[in-house]
């Protein structure tokens, strides 16, 4: 195994346990519930479901849209105020190390396909898509698409989020029985989406994080000031393109080393052939 | 300047932000948010999980 593949598998493994971690109410999965106790007044910077049977963390983007869409708060400060704060830390760090869903995105890609698909006509568009999502479905539908009493429903995740379908729908139905008979049309477009999501990830690295998802958005917005990021040695590079040809998500470090689409994979560095990255 | 120094200018505007970021972290909890975010994630998300 080359040095490239071990570090990927280092990345997948670091990715693993704190999936585990943040999903550690393992119970959960065997009781068909999920876990109630004061852990959950906490985010976790990574996009996964409060609603996953073993979580025992909020899902920022669901914290937002709860804050928005309640009755008595319109500005949710405490999750915009943690975006912020793990954003300026790390900036993508948390898309590439400590996403649960960026984990499943990473091993579908895996899964051998004739073609993979690097970038096509209309790529670059569809990656703004990610920033109108979270502008429409989490901020303005739950803030102004309200009921009688004001409140409004979190729209990314009840329309969009395939990662709530895998890791709180499929397990929660499977292993509760009152649940499934409350299924209806909304659960099947939710498996739709998800199946979609599965597809085009073995065919594209990444696709959710490109084109969908609102908390890579957030996050990629601090990646160009971020703490934690990557400085290319000008005199040490040779301009090889090494990097730039191994990165998933289409990213010329030589040119931008903190580029929004940056997840800090780490997988240009360590293909830099005269250790140009730091 | 040397290069030590360079390094803490460029990570001048990430420090600032994340103390800002902590400052309204702590605004939003002096108001009361996390008891809507624990409310919200103590109980089963019917909208999350496609149900509701």
């Amino acid at each position: 195994m080359d040095r490239k593949k071990k570090t990927g598998w280092k990345r997948h493994g670091a990715q693993a346990l704190w999936a585990l971690l943040t999903n550690s109410y393992l119970a959960g999965f065997a009781r068909g519930k999920i876990y109630q106790g004061k852990l959950k007044n906490l985010c976790v910077p990574g996009l996964n479901c409060y609603s996953c049977p073993g979580a025992v963390g909020s899902c920022p983007i669901g914290a937002v849209q709860a804050v928005i869409g309640s009755w008595n708060f319109k500005l949710a400060f405490y999750a915009a105020g943690f975006l912020m704060f793990v954003g300026a830390l790390a900036g993508r760090f948390v898309c590439g190390w400590l996403c649960p869903f960026g984990l499943v995105q990473d091993l579908l890609h895996k899964v051998p396909f004739p073609k993979k698909i690097g970038t096509f006509r209309g790529d670059r568009l569809l990656r703004k898509m990610k920033y109108m999502i979270l502008i429409v479905f989490v901020i303005l539908l739950p803030m102004f698409l309200v009921d009688v009493l004001g409140q409004g429903s979190p729209y990314f995740c009840k329309l969009i989020c395939p990662a709530g379908t895998l890791e709180g729908g499929l397990p929660l139905v499977l292993m509760n029985g009152s649940m499934r008979s409350a299924l209806g049309w909304l659960y099947a477009w939710k498996n739709i989406l998800l199946l979609i999501t599965i597809v085009f990830s073995v065919m594209i690295y990444r696709p959710f994080c490109k084109y969908i998802c609102p908390l890579g958005a957030v996050y990629s917005v601090f990646n160009p000031i971020s703490v934690f990021r990557y400085r290319v040695d000008e005199e040490k590079c040779t301009g090889c393109g090494m990097c730039a040809k191994v990165c998933g998500m289409q990213v010329d470090p030589a040119e931008d080393a903190n580029h929004p689409e940056c997840i800090r994979c780490g997988a240009c560095r360590k293909s830099c052939p005269v250790k140009a990255i730091h | 300047m040397s290069r030590c120094q360079r390094t803490h200018f460029r990570r001048l505007p990430g420090v600032i932000l994340a103390v800002i970021g902590l400052m309204i972290m702590g605004f939003g909890i002096y108001r009361g948010e996390m008891t809507v975010v624990l409310e919200k994630a103590v109980n089963i998300c019917m909208e999350c999980v496609g149900i509701g």
